[in-house]
Order: structure tokens, then sequence, then C-alpha cells
């Protein structure tokens, strides 16, 4: 098939740019204009061409015809699960030339996947490359040092009761596994999963979001171009292909945002890991180095994705008489930053999609809500682009915009507003001011369980306090985000958070089954254990079972006490 | 029920439970009702289940007395938390894995070990710092009160709750939300439990069955021909009469050792159990399984495959130690899981065939195998996929509380016994601390290619590239501006 690509930049459309708090209100009065503007556009356009439109459907009924259906599904776990019998998946060396071509493949392809990322969430080459990129990177390296070692079984001590043998934990490869990722990090929340199935020895489907397209389809060709293609494969597609996926019977399913998929995997008892989301809280104490922890929290929500993570600070919590000075200092790191006008930086990541937008302009036009506004609130929809895609002779186009929103700070917002009770997963920060600092505990506590909570503090009893009462997939003191990085931690959720963890051996065991082997010898066969059953039998036993020779010995010679 | 859960909450909020003089004392008080109500156990156990006494204390009470000591001598090392190492790059930052309660957790447990089955995951509960709701089996009635009274007078109440109770009971409790549901029993209901938990995103254990092979690759010399003998009966017969999730189910043996093999477990059978077996295995559970095992005998060319036992008493409940040779392979006696004493012996022409037949099926909770060839040993361990895999003995798998517990596949998922109990029943939570200096200027925007470039070299750790570029001592790649 041949693609051709032709994108134009049509017009750059502002709906609203004022950095003030009554900017709202301005807002609210155009944006239901504003947000009808795709639909319209691309019929007015005088630069397409004309065929477009008319072979739109040629093309929905082509796609139609190669759809992907549960007999595909069904085909593609048989010819998997072959593959997996085969043991082919199973040997040291498939993992490690699988891992290394990856590895190869994020070193010579980078640039195409910095463009991709640029094209779906217009991520920052330099983002792009810190938060995905390197981090496939030494994800993969860990692997191919380590993966030799994770592979060796463990060794583990038997107890007297079982005395003599020997006993060891064998790490052995699920078998066929799902992957189904999702879009804010496309490249490295589909990758890294991956790899981890892979270093266990498992074949493997991968699923891309749809809602990041240009990655989802760059990982289809770049996979099938360096791995293993009998056996890891990448199913593109949207709700269809992945209800049609998740139909079959998999070994595991490792499974990134919303959990409809449990119902699913119910059916066929397959364990799952789910990645989610969450809430993520961030206590700032009063006594601390202000502008480290300005630079942090900046660096753990703007610079990430522009809030579109799921370990980003959800919302802060701080003393009400700090609450003026953290701002301060909030607004003056992200000037540094972002500049004058965050909007015009290409520092920052966009809005993923028009849905994601509507949805964060509802939460920050709530009532109640969009006076609180303390810093930025502009938002943009610019850079319209349209993408001209010539398959064979049928054309169709594909828009593709840039929505902004600027880094947003509201104070005091209520309890009871979206803003607070839904994660917000954008450039939206809520600052919750308390009297005390320790209750923001109970504040946390009364909310679902998150995936990261945070503290700045330099309180040591302060620290053992949260630590001690705050449950969370992770937490971190003093930074935001750079727990991720670490691959000799275990990365999770608990509660609405998710469960399952990944990243480094975690991965490999999460795709592993520890299959308890246990060797034992034909010498030493005590009669206690088997029927005909007397009482001598009972007090050896009970001897036995409390692991003291001394009581062993007892009772051998018949002097039990009991 | 719901103000009942909603206290536990509170308690479990109240933050109580995660004392560990608290856990200590709660499982001292386990350990307390095991000593002091010994006699009311191994009694509740022949009720229910006609178990004999020394049976019941080798795969219930003893285990349970053995587990609780376990948890006892280490609790304080579980609930330190691990150290993690960072690379350098992190310094100077302080990680740590630190073991946390999950919180309010529901336990249903099954019939034929209703103490080791109800009481072993509780141990986990409690020495995670839990609170626990615990339903019994109420199909082992005697076993269910005994635990429902006797209980609450050994632990706080404010923390673990026993409801008795059937399906209706069930059903209701998965209504709510939990922490984490732990299950035993069949595929079926386990099947039923995972699809309830989807609602509330629950964390589950599943702890199933399937049907464990014991592979008998040759007949050894007479003296661990007696052993492997006597540990193959026992672990069917001798097991609450087979009615265990890794009892052996059926017995995959060459052809030519077929009927040797057949007279050797014949005599073992009667050496073991003497001639009046109802003494010495336990019966029934049922009406309803009796009667599912009398439809698997009574399946056509089943019945024909007898070659040892067979006899039913239906007012007992009992049914006869039996042996079968060679049933089909497509009747439900090959294809169920058998939870009960029928012992299919299948023959193979060659053993190495065993490991396509085993893995032509779901995957089991054990396998069994019994050889002296190292090559089969290394073949077995890497071919076939189970819970767990033994060689040359049988169920001892169960008491080793170093060795993780739990299936994979149609066997189940999650893991318990010793530390894999605490763990199952904790989040480990990483806790990393930073302090404030160093803060590197190039995590923060604005972004430029020098920053881009450091990035690299930390990534690969390469410190002296780090150290070069930072002083301007060395260019950064440049990088075009296409976008």
């Amino acid at each position: 098939m041949t693609f051709t690509f032709i994108s134009i930049e049509l017009q750059s459309l502002r709906i609203g740019a004022s950095a003030n708090s009554t900017f709202s209100g301005c807002l609210r009065s155009e944006s239901s204009r504003a947000f009808q503007l795709p639909t319209q556009l691309p019929l007015a356009s005088p630069s397409l061409p004309s065929s477009s439109v008319s072979s739109f459907a040629l093309m929905a009924e082509e796609k139609k015809e190669c759809a992907f259906d549960g007999e595909k599904a069904a085909m593609l776990v048989k010819e998997l699960r072959v593959q997996f019998n085969s043991g082919k998946t199973r040997g040291y060396d498939w993992r490690i030339a699988q891992l290394k071509s990856i590895s190869k493949m994020v070193d010579e392809r980078e640039k195409d996947i910095i463009q991709a990322l640029q094209k779906d969430l217009c991520k920052p080459e330099f983002e792009a490359f810190v938060s995905e990129i390197s981090m496939i990177k030494s994800s993969c390296k860990l692997a191919i040092q380590e993966l030799r070692h994770w592979m060796k079984p463990e060794k583990v001590q038997t107890p007297l009761t079982t005395y003599p043998s020997s006993a060891e934990i064998v790490s052995e490869p699920l078998g066929v596994v799902l992957v189904i990722s999702t879009w804010n990090y496309p490249f490295l929340l589909s990758l890294d999963p991956v790899i981890g199935a892979i270093a266990a020895g498992n074949a493997v489907v991968l699923k891309p979001s749809e809602v990041a397209p240009t990655t989802s389809s760059l990982l289809a060709n770049l996979l099938q171009e360096y791995v293993d293609n009998s056996s890891v494969k990448v199913i593109e597609g949207a709700v269809n292909e992945t209800s049609a996926l998740l139909e079959r019977k998999w070994d595991k399913i490792f499974y990134t945002v919303e959990g409809i998929v449990m119902t699913a995997a119910a059916k066929h008892l397959t364990p799952v890991i789910l990645e989610l989301g969450g809430k993520c809280p961030t206590i700032v104490d009063s006594n601390i180095n202000l502008q480290v922890a300005a630079r942090r929290i900046i660096a753990g929500k703007w610079a990430c994705n522009n809030g579109q993570t799921c370990v980003a600070a959800d919302y802060v919590i701080t003393p009400k008489d700090f609450a003026p000075k953290l701002i301060d200092a909030l607004r003056h790191e992200l000037e540094e930053f972002f500049g004058k006008d965050p909007m015009t930086s290409k520092d920052i990541s966009s809005i993923v999609n028009e849905y994601h937008f509507i949805r964060l302009m509802k939460l920050m036009e709530e009532d109640g809500v969009y006076d609180k506004i303390v810093l930025g609130g502009q938002a943009d929809v610019n850079q319209l682009q349209v993408t001209v895609t010539h398959i064979h002779l049928s054309c169709s186009f594909l828009l593709t915009y840039f929505r902004k929103i600027a880094p947003t700070i509201l104070l005091d917002v209520p309890d009871d507003s979206h803003l607070m009770t839904e994660e917000i997963f954008g450039p939206l920060l809520p600052i919750v001011t308390v009297e005390n600092v320790e209750q923001s505990f109970d504040l946390i506590n009364s909310k679902p369980k998150p995936l990261a909570a945070y503290l700045f503090s330099n309180n040591e009893q302060l620290k053992t306090k949260f630590v001690n009462n705050v449950s969370a997939g992770g937490m971190l003191v003093n930074d935001t985000i750079l727990h991720l990085t670490v691959p000799a931690l275990p990365f999770g959720g608990v509660g609405e958070s998710g469960m399952g963890c990944y990243h480094g051996k975690f991965s490999f065991d999460s795709f592993s089954q520890k299959k308890s082997v246990l060797y034992r010898s034909f010498n030493a066969d005590s009669s206690v254990r088997y029927p005909p059953y007397t009482s001598q039998k009972l007090n050896l036993l009970k001897a036995l079972m409390s692991g003291s020779i001394f009581r062993v010995l007892l009772s051998l010679i018949g002097w039990s006490k009991d | 029920m719901e103000g009942d859960l909603e206290q536990l909450r509170d308690y479990f909020r109240s933050g109580k439970t995660k004392d560990a003089s608290w856990r200590r004392t709660q499982l001292k008080g386990l350990q307390k009702f095991i000593v002091e109500r010994e006699d009311d156990i191994l009694h509740a156990l022949k009720l229910d289940l006609g178990k004999h006494p020394v049976e019941s204390y080798r795969d219930e009470v003893g285990t349970l007395t053995k587990d609780i000591s376990v948890a006892l001598d280490n609790l304080s090392n579980w609930m330190s938390g691990k150290k993690i190492k960072l690379p350098l790059g992190a310094f100077p930052t302080d990680a740590k894995l630190v073991p946390e309660p999950l919180g309010l957790v529901l336990i249903i447990s099954t019939w034929n070990f209703p103490f080791g089955l109800s009481l072993e995951p509780l141990i986990g509960a409690i020495a995670a710092g839990n609170t626990a709701v615990l339903q019994p089996s109420q199909l082992a009635p005697a076993s269910s009160a005994l635990l429902a009274d006797a209980i609450p007078a050994y632990l706080d109440n404010r923390a673990v709750k026993i409801v008795q109770g059937g399906v209706d009971v069930t059903q209701s409790l998965l209504q709510f939300k939990w922490d984490k549901i732990f299950f035993t029993g069949g595929s079926r209901v386990g099947r039923i439990i995972m699809a309830a938990a989807v609602e509330h995103l629950t964390p589950i254990t599943l702890e199933l069955g399937g049907k464990c092979p014991a592979i008998i690759d040759s007949l050894p010399e007479s003296f661990r021909r007696q052993v492997m003998l006597k540990r193959i009966i026992s672990a069917k017969f001798g097991t609450c009469s087979g009615q265990a999730c890794i009892a052996v189910d059926y017995i995959l043996v060459e052809k030519r050792y077929a009927t040797t093999l057949v007279e050797l477990l014949k005599g073992t059978i009667k050496e073991m159990f003497g001639e009046n077996a109802k003494e010495n295995v336990a019966r029934i559970i049922n009406k309803h399984h009796f009667d599912r095992l009398k439809g698997l005998l009574n399946e056509p060319c089943v019945k024909d495959s007898i070659i040892y036992g067979g006899s039913m008493d239906e007012d007992k409940l009992f049914i006869e130690p039996t042996i079968l040779v060679d049933p089909p392979l497509d009747a439900s006696i090959m294809k169920e899981e058998i939870f009960g004493p029928l012992l299919p012996v299948i023959t193979l022409d060659n053993i190495a065939d065993s490991i396509a037949f085993v893995n032509s099926r779901p995957k089991a909770l054990t396998i069994y195998c019994f050889t002296m060839n190292d090559k089969f040993v290394q073949r077995l361990a890497s071919e076939t996929s189970s819970g767990a895999l033994m060689f040359n003995d049988t169920i001892v798998q169960y008491a080793a509380d170093t060795i993780p517990f739990g299936g994979v596949g149609e066997s189940g998922f999650g893991r318990y016994h010793g530390k894999f109990s605490f763990d199952t029943f904790s989040h480990e939570k990483p806790v990393i601390k930073r302090p404030y200096f160093p803060d590197f200027w190039f995590r923060y925007p604005p972004w430029s290619n020098k920053k881009l470039e450091l990035f690299r070299a930390a990534y690969a750790f390469n410190y002296l590239r780090i150290l070069l570029v930072a002083l301007g001592l060395k260019r950064p790649r440049p990088f075009s501006d296409r976008f």
C-alpha cells in the first residue's frame, strides 16, 4: 500500500487568550461556537481535492471489509498459541534477540518516534525524549543486562517437615498475553509492558491506543520490521477491535486506563494487571525550600504532557497562610519555564483531542469553580492541520488540531465540584487550603486510593505520619514523578488506582508464573504420614510440625508428654 | 450487614490493626484457639467428613500450628520493608518498599479442609494488618459452626467477623466493596467471584483446583517403589478421600508397567487402610458430590475400566478406594476434576508423551512426577506449566511455607503460605525521600539542546559525559528544527 500525506496548515483559531480570572466568562459565550468548527471546516475548505469527500464513504466500506472481528481474533490467538507451544519464545536466545532489536529500533528510529508524538500530542521533542524514548531505552537495557539473572530459578529453604528435599521457584512464561495501551505516553506505555512480556518469554499482542493514531501505526510498522512477528503482533483499532480481542482467552491481560476489561477476563479466569490513575495529592508543608518545591511540582505537572499523566499532581494541599506564597512561587517558576505567555511556548504539550479539551473546559467552567482561577485559564484551538491521505486512488482527510490549555491554578474550589471528585488529567491544578497540614491525611483518605502521593516537608514526624497514614500506589517525599524512573521500584496502583505492578524485574515477574518446584528423594521416608493412623504417629507429627528436634526425639523414644 | 462492614472499615481506619503488637496478639489468639480447641476441631472434622484424627492433625491442625509460629517468628522482619538500591544519578535519595495493609478483606473458604483453608489465609490477612470477614463453607456445618462460635472468644471482634451461610450470603457479601477477595473453591464459582469483583475493581486471589497428574516414569527397585506407592496412595485416598485440590487426580505410566503398578497399588491400599477402609478413609462430603462421583463411574465404558474397588455405601456416603485403567479420555472422569477416591491409570506408549498429554489439558495446580532421570526432570521443569511441580513426593508442598502455593491458568491465580500470605494481603508501597539539594536545573523547561544532551548522558549512566556537558566542555549534538 502506498500512503501519501499532504499536510496543509489552514489557519490558527484563537478562542480566548486573556490571562486573568475574568476570562472564563467570555470563553463560555464563545466556546459552543468554537467547538463546532472542526465539522464545518473541511467542507468549506477550498484547498481540499474535490474527490476527497465523495470517496470518504468508499474508504469506510473498504475498512469495514478488512475489519478485525471475532473470527480474526480467534485465528490470531490460535496462531500465537502454536508459536508459544513450539517453545520458541521460552529460550533465552529468542528473548534477548527481541529485546536487542527493540533497543536497536528505538536508537535507529528515534526521529520517527518523536515526529509521531509531535503529531499526536504536540509533545515537545525534549519531553518526548526524556519521558518516553529514554525510559524505553533504559528499560530495555536493564532487561538485556539482567535477563539471565531473572530467569534463574530461585532456591528456597525447606522446613523440617519436608526434610530431606530441595526446593526452588522457577519463573515460566504465562503463554499468550494481551497488552492494551493508552494515549498519553503512547510509545512508552505500549512498549514497556511488551518488554516485560517478551523478557518473560510470552507471545504478545499489543493494541495501541487509537486516540494517538500516528504512534499507533508507527508501532505497528516498527514492530513488524524489528521483532519476530510470528510471536509479537500489533493490532490497531478502537472499541470493536478491543472487544473482539477481549472475547478470546488470554493468559494475562495488561491494561492501562479503565476497568471494563475485568468483566471479559472473568469469563476465562484471566489474571489482569490494571494500571489506572486517580487523584494524586501533593501536600506542601510550610517549612520548605519553596523554589525547589515549586519547580518540582511544575516538572511533574505541566512539564509532563501538560498534566495528562497518571502520576501528575492532581491537587495540592497546603496550610492556609502558606498558600499565597506557594502560588507566587509557582507563578514565578512557571514564567521562568514557559515564558510570559505559556500559550506560545513550544515546551508544553497540547490536549490530546476534542473530547478531552471539552471535558477540561467543563471542569474549569463549572459554577463556583471558574471564579477560583488565580493563574492561567487561557485556552486555544490552533495550528489546525488538514492531512489528506491518499491510498491508491481513494482519498480521505484527517483533521489534526492542537488544543492548548495554559497552566491553570485554582484556589479552594468547592469539595463537591467535578474538579475535586474526578481525576483531572490536564493542566488544571486546584490548591486546597487547610488550617493544619495534618488535616490533609483525612482529606486524602476520604477519596479513593491514588496512584501516587507526594509530600514536600522537612518535618521528619510528618514524613513518618504520611507514610503510615496515607495509602497510595507509591509515594515520594520532596519530589514528584521521579519514582517512575527507578527500575528497582514496582510501579502500580492499589484500590481504585489499579492492581498489579511493573517496571524492571517487576515487569518480568508480572508476566511470569512463579512455579514452585520441590525435589524429594526416596530416602528418609517417615511412615508417620501414612495410614494406618495411630496415636504414636499423632505425637510424632505434633513434634515434627513444632519444628523442634528435641520433641521429635522424645516422641520417637516414646517419652512424649502428650 | 452494611453496618457491620462499616464498623470493620472504621476500625481499620482507626489504625489499630496496623500496630505490630495488635497483629501479634491476634496471631497468638489464633494459636490459643487451635491448642485449646484441638479436640473440638478434630471432632468437627470427624462429623463433617469422617476424617481420621491423625489425618486431620496432619493436614489442618498441624500445618496451622506451624504456620502461625512461622508468622509470629517472622512478623517484624516482614513488616520492616525492603531498602532499595538506586542508581548513582538519584543520589542522595532514600528509597524503601513499605508493606501496608489493604484494608477490609473477604475470605471465602471451602469445605474439604474447613479449618486449614479458612484460617491459613486469615493468618496472612491478620499478619498484614487487615480487618477481615471470613465465610466458612456451609457444606461442612460442624466446622463452620465451631469457627463462628469459638473464634470471637479468641480474636478481636472489631476486626475479624465470621459470617456463616450459603450461596445467598456469598452473593450478598459480593455486593459490597472489599479491598481484596480471597477465594478457595471451584473454577465455576471462581468466575462468578471475579465477575463480581469487577464492579469495585477488587483484586482477587483464586485458589482453584484442576486435574493434578502423577507421572511415573518407571518402577524403581523395591525400597523406592514402596515409598512411591505410599506417597501416591496417601495423596489420593489419604487426603480427605481425594477431595483435595492437590490430590493426585490420575496416573500416567508406560503400558509395560501398568499391570504391575496396579497390583502394587492394590496391595498398598490394603496395607494402609486395612480390610475395613471406612475407618481410615474420609467420606464424601454430601449427597450431591456422592451422586456426581457415582455419575462419573456410571458413564459408558468407564464402568468396564474399574479394576479395583467401586463399591459404594449411599447411606454413609462412602466410596471405596477405586482404581480404573484407561477409561475413555473423552469421558467426564478424564475431563473434569475428580475430587474423590477414584484413581484412573492412563497408559502411554512412551513416558515422554506425558508432557504433551499434560500440556493439552488446562494447567494443573500441581504436577507430580516420580523419576530418577535427570533429563526428564529438566524437560518437565521447562516444558510443562503448573502451579507447582513436585518430584518424587506428593502433598508436602502444601506444608512448605518457603515456597508459594497457588495456581496458574485454570487452577487460579495469586499465591499464599508463609511470607507469600503476608504479601498477598499487603500492598508494597514504594516510598522515596528526596532532599532539596542538589536540584538539577536540566530537569525543567525551557528545554534546550544542552539539557537534552545532559539527559542522554544521565540515562546512559555516563557520569563523565554529564560533567563535560555541564561544564560546557562538550558540545551538544545539534537538533533540526523540524517541528
